[in-house]
């Protein structure tokens, strides 16, 4: 079966982000940019199910301008077998990017699609979702363990008591959490091959869609910073100032 | 103006951050209907009913929703959306999980994770994981809004809404529940608590988060942890209070052995009053801290049970 893994350009995770002086927009000029996390894990998901004789391609699919072929070529490095960039200059809102995403699994036809859970700049936690109503097929969102069983696939996810698992008919969604695999990096040779590996650009345009904006961004600002407290002494000390100077406890 | 309020509940409880969700739907403005839908629920239409400034509960009681499925719920959903302007979700398991189907089946946005309301159309959401604020303004005629509950005060739950069942069954058929493992504690939920007491990589292993536990009961405590303390397996993903794990605002949260990672700062950093026990002077847990201590905490844990 073929998996299709749409991944996210964003911000390396260890870079620390500013916000613009003029509060129009955080600050991205000569920052380090990666695969999102999240999207990492869902293409290493995708090359276990290859290597497990499970998964008989991998696609990996991009929506950006041109320099998100970086990413797509990370993903050939990890173990994916072509790649698709959607070319677009916009910044596209997750509504937009599910109806791109949509036309190319209808092209596609993968039985699986594996995102990751949200990416970790806009934080939405939405793409997943959209794309399953979209394509109208069933979804395991926040999966921490994915076992294809036939015409089938058991999902684990993290919910907030816990664990659950549920059953999916495919060609399902899974969206990924931290802790269903840990990635693999990509060997030399691996990257040097992966300069080799099909990569197809595709105009946004081209699709015919309304991929006009929904929301306007008004302004963004720095989070309110924390004054740092004191350091008491003693937890005799602590005990009385959380009683009588802050009174949580009592 | 009218608002349909989607309830977090497990068949039995509705859960405490439905009544922030609501502050956040009261704020947006008009009238607010709650929807229960789940199985054998009726107990939690009767609490969702005394939530204040509720005008109306809907419930869909069939087994289709006994596990909130996003297939199923979602169908539900985009059916009633009609007859309101907004439609809001809390932003926790459930919520986070289906409400973007209902989205996507409305062909409108969603604004995710709303942590204040500025008019019925404006919202303020963290984005880059809280090390910035966004200001949005959605241009669709709905309003789809799961709301961070750590932005609102719960409203109070003297109330009487009338409770109406509704007979819309929704079956997607491509999707069923198989099993469930969910931590079972007599301590209140990390989300709800009003203090919480987490362990980091300083706890140096599982058994010591017992540590912990006789101060979580001195102060009726949550217990969480930072996610170096899950990665090294010392306790189950589910305690994870940071950026991918439970984002907590309690009035006191005690850090024990938590350097301060910008991840774990940005699950706790609202809470009212924090408290920082730690053997490294330069820990940056240290800067936002009201109160740190620097100490061995496996001296200052058995001293702070002992004088609390």
């Amino acid at each position: 079966m073929k998996i299709l893994v749409p991944i996210k350009r964003v911000i390396d995770y260890n870079v620390k982000v500013r916000v613009k002086p003029d509060n129009s927009n955080v600050d991205l000029a000569n920052v380090k940019m990666a695969i999102n996390p999240f999207c990492e894990i869902a293409v290493e998901e995708a090359i276990r199910l290859k290597e497990a004789g499970i998964a008989s391609e991998v696609v990996a699919v991009s929506i950006g301008d041109k320099s998100c072929q970086e990413q797509l070529r990370t993903a050939l490095a990890l173990g994916a077998d072509r790649a698709i960039q959607i070319e677009t200059s916009e910044t596209l809102d997750a509504l937009n990017i599910a109806k791109l995403l949509q036309k190319i699994v209808e092209e596609e036809q993968p039985k699986l699609v594996i995102l990751g859970k949200q990416s970790i700049d806009s934080d939405n936690n939405q793409t997943g979702q959209m794309l399953a109503a979209l394509t109208n097929m069933p979804q395991g969102t926040f999966a921490s363990e994915v076992k294809v069983d036939g015409d089938k696939v058991n999902v684990t996810r993290e919910v907030d008591g816990g664990l659950q698992t549920i059953t999916l008919s495919l060609p399902a969604i899974v969206t990924t959490d931290l802790r269903l695999n840990e990635p693999r990096y990509a060997s030399l040779p691996n990257i040097m091959k992966a300069k080799r590996k099909p990569l197809v650009v595709k105009s946004a345009a081209d699709f015919g869609l309304d991929l006009s904006p929904r929301s306007t961004l008004l302004k963004v600002t720095p989070p309110a910073t924390r004054q740092a407290g004191i350091i008491v002494e003693s937890i005799d000390e602590l005990v009385e100032k959380l009683k009588n100077e802050a009174k949580v406890i009592s | 103006m009218s608002v349909l309020v989607y309830a977090e509940h497990d068949n039995q409880n509705l859960k405490a951050e439905t009544l922030k969700t609501v502050a956040a739907a009261q704020k947006m403005g008009g009238d607010i209907t709650i929807l229960v839908a789940g199985h054998n629920c009726q107990a939690v239409a009767e609490q969702a009913a005394k939530v204040n400034g509720v005008s109306k509960v809907l419930v869909a009681d069939n087994a289709a929703y006994e596990h909130q499925l996003a297939e199923n719920v979602s169908l539900l959903v985009t059916e009633l959306a009609n007859d309101y302007d907004h439609i809001v979700a809390t932003a926790l398991t459930t919520g986070k999980n289906f409400m973007p189907r209902v989205a996507a089946l409305l062909d409108v946005a969603q604004i995710s994770d709303i942590i204040d309301v500025e008019s019925e159309d404006t919202f303020v959401r963290p984005i880059y994981a809280g090390n910035a604020i966004a200001t949005v303004k959605s241009l669709d005629a709905k309003k789809v809004i799961t709301v961070r509950t750590t932005g609102f005060d719960a409203v109070a739950t003297d109330g009487n809404a009338e409770i109406v069942n509704i007979d819309i069954v929704k079956d997607a058929g491509t999707s069923s529940y198989v099993s469930e493992e969910l931590t079972v504690s007599e301590r209140p939920d990390l989300g709800a608590a009003s203090v919480v007491i987490s362990g980091g990589r300083g706890m140096q292993n599982g058994d010591n988060f017992k540590l912990l536990e006789g101060i979580a009961d001195k102060l009726g405590a949550a217990i969480g942890a930072s996610r170096a303390a899950v990665d090294a397996g010392f306790v189950p993903n589910d305690m994870q209070v940071g950026q991918t794990g439970k984002i907590v605002a309690p009035d006191l949260y005690i850090a024990v052995g938590i350097s301060g990672a910008i991840q774990h700062l940005a699950g706790m950093k609202d809470s009212k009053v924090i408290v920082a026990i730690n053997k490294d002077p330069e820990a940056p847990i240290f800067q936002v801290a009201d109160y740190g201590i620097v100490a061995d905490l496996f001296e200052a844990l058995p001293e702070l049970e002992a004088k609390l």
